[in-house]
């Protein structure tokens, strides 16, 4: 058992031989700044221990001096691939506390907005992926849809990564007049260019071998490790919260929920790749059937949530998001708790890692899709 | 399972519970004692099944604390909550970490932030924050962080 000041001054061998190495905090293939402690004997992982909380802001203190309009901003800052659906969350607990009706365009909006955000979120994971195995190209192919989702999310949010757009009772302000146009844009480009993703890496050889059998997650242990998102998903178990508790107008959209029985990093994969084209199909059913009338329900300058405790789950694009507000009737929340799915899902690195040589280390966190701020907070 | 149901099965199990079902989920008290054999039985219980524990975290009251545990069936697809109090000065719980796998993160975050000691914990130390934050808890209410960005 290591202090994290004793691991960082000296790397050591074990009594029993075995060698303990940093990876981190300042690692290419962490993004961000995750500090893992591994165990080896030879090239063979023993243990993997997560050290935490360089990018830990104690989100939850924060916002118990926080508003309930003020707050949400803060959790964009959290998984900042996922803003939206961040905000969406907490938007949609502090709704549950007050009781507002959400006008119809505005619900469309935000899972149009939803949507987008898992798609930029995945575009990103895939090339930053492949990137971590070697591959530099596919880099660039995923930002460049990625930066169109982007220009999109400016226009009508006025921020490119932070959007703090959905607000207790709808959306910031109406979406653009270029809004429709530029989605529809988007998904003629998504459309022409993805069969490129499968042939520059899905189909590569040398990227299905280090990604197929590496990192075997079971369901029995997704379940019991708590993972979510696609990451559960890759092992079979079905548990995308827009099917299971449906929200908002979910329920009435036709989509599917993606499977893979793999269990292994290619699973996983697979499943991002195939969760993208559900979004697209979702956003095509919403895009020119966007309702009339106002995006944001009245509500009271000061919001004041009554007595008692509000708990929402949405499926933010690496799993479950959990927000649960415990209110004493007063103006800030009492006590507020943000379950992330990184933190979850990251707790199962070290099971998974056991037994497998090093270098599947990276294949294994990239297909977690690990955000660091999300699982600080 | 319906909210009737599950009252009826938990009661039968462990007659002391407390109900409480103004809320969204069926809430249930317990006394932190028999927290380790009831949550044994939630979860292997072939009617109950809650297999998937979503939620651990806790409340400071300022006069006591709360653990709360959010649990899910994913087989039958039902939700409950249970709440157990802790003595602030002594907060001493069992730890669920061998029953539900994804206790152990969790428990250790809570330990850290609000000092609440999890029994039988395989290893319990400090998670999040760095060396040095044994014993102050910074998700209490009575902590006050000398440089508070709020307020700043």
């Amino acid at each position: 058992m290591y202090r994290q000041t004793d691991i960082i001054e000296d790397n050591r061998t074990t009594p029993e031989g075995e060698f303990v190495i940093n990876v981190g905090p300042q690692h290419p293939a962490t993004h961000g700044v995750l500090h893992l402690v591994i165990t080896l004997s030879g090239e063979t992982i023993k243990k993997v221990e997560p050290h935490l909380g360089y990018i830990h802001r104690s989100i939850e203190k924060m916002c118990e001096s926080l508003s309930y309009r003020q707050f949400i901003y803060v959790t964009s800052r959290m998984d900042y691939l996922s803003a939206h659906i961040n905000n969406h969350a907490c938007a949609l607990c502090v709704e549950k506390g007050l009781q507002v009706e959400i006008p119809p365009r505005a619900q469309v909006i935000r899972i149009l907005m939803d949507e987008l955000t898992r798609i930029a979120s995945h575009e990103l994971w895939w090339g930053a992926m492949a990137m971590d195995l070697g591959a530099f190209t596919p880099f660039f192919h995923a930002f460049r849809e990625r930066e169109t989702i982007n220009d999109i999310m400016e226009e009508t949010c006025g921020a490119r990564l932070t959007m703090n757009y959905m607000v207790p009772g709808g959306v910031m302000q109406d979406i653009h007049p270029n809004f429709q146009k530029r989605v529809k844009d988007f998904i003629q480009l998504y459309k022409k260019k993805i069969h490129e993703y499968d042939e520059l890496v899905t189909g590569n050889v040398i990227f299905q071998n280090r990604m197929k059998n590496v990192g075997i997650l079971t369901a029995d242990d997704v379940i019991s490790y708590g993972c979510t998102g696609p990451t559960a998903r890759g092992s079979g178990v079905s548990c995308d919260i827009r099917k299971i508790q449906p929200y908002e107008i979910y329920g009435k959209l036709e989509f599917d929920e993606v499977l893979e029985t793999g269990c292994d990093s290619f699973a996983r994969y697979l499943i991002r790749i195939r969760e993208m084209h559900q979004s697209i199909r979702i956003i095509e059913q919403l895009i020119d059937n966007i309702p009339e009338g106002d995006f944001q329900a009245k509500t009271k300058a000061v919001l004041r949530l009554p007595k008692g405790e509000f708990y929402t789950r949405v499926e933010t694009a690496r799993g479950e998001l959990g927000v649960y507000i415990v209110s004493e009737g007063g103006t800030t929340p009492y006590r507020i708790k943000f379950r992330s799915p990184g933190f979850s899902n990251l707790s199962v690195l070290d099971h998974i890692a056991r037994g497998s040589k090093i270098g599947d280390l990276v294949a294994m966190m990239g297909t977690l899709d690990l955000v660091i701020p999300d699982i600080d907070r | 399972m319906t909210k009737e149901e599950l009252k009826a099965r938990i009661t039968e199990l462990y007659p002391a519970a407390g109900f409480d079902d103004t809320g969204e989920w069926l809430n249930i008290n317990i006394e932190a004692k028999d927290w380790l054999v009831l949550a044994q039985q939630l979860q292997q219980d072939d009617s109950l099944h809650f297999d998937y524990l979503f939620c651990l975290t806790c409340i400071d009251w300022k006069t006591h604390l709360t653990m709360v545990y959010h649990l899910e069936s994913t087989q039958h697809r039902h939700t409950i909550v249970i709440k157990s109090k802790l003595d602030r000065a002594n907060p001493e719980i069992e730890t669920v970490s061998h029953i539900w796998r994804t206790a152990e993160f969790h428990e250790r975050e809570v330990y850290e932030m609000f000092g609440v000691n999890f029994l039988n914990h395989p290893d319990l130390r400090l998670l999040i924050l760095p060396d040095g934050w044994e014993g102050k808890n910074p998700l209490r209410k009575d902590f006050e962080d000398p440089v508070n960005m709020i307020r700043l």
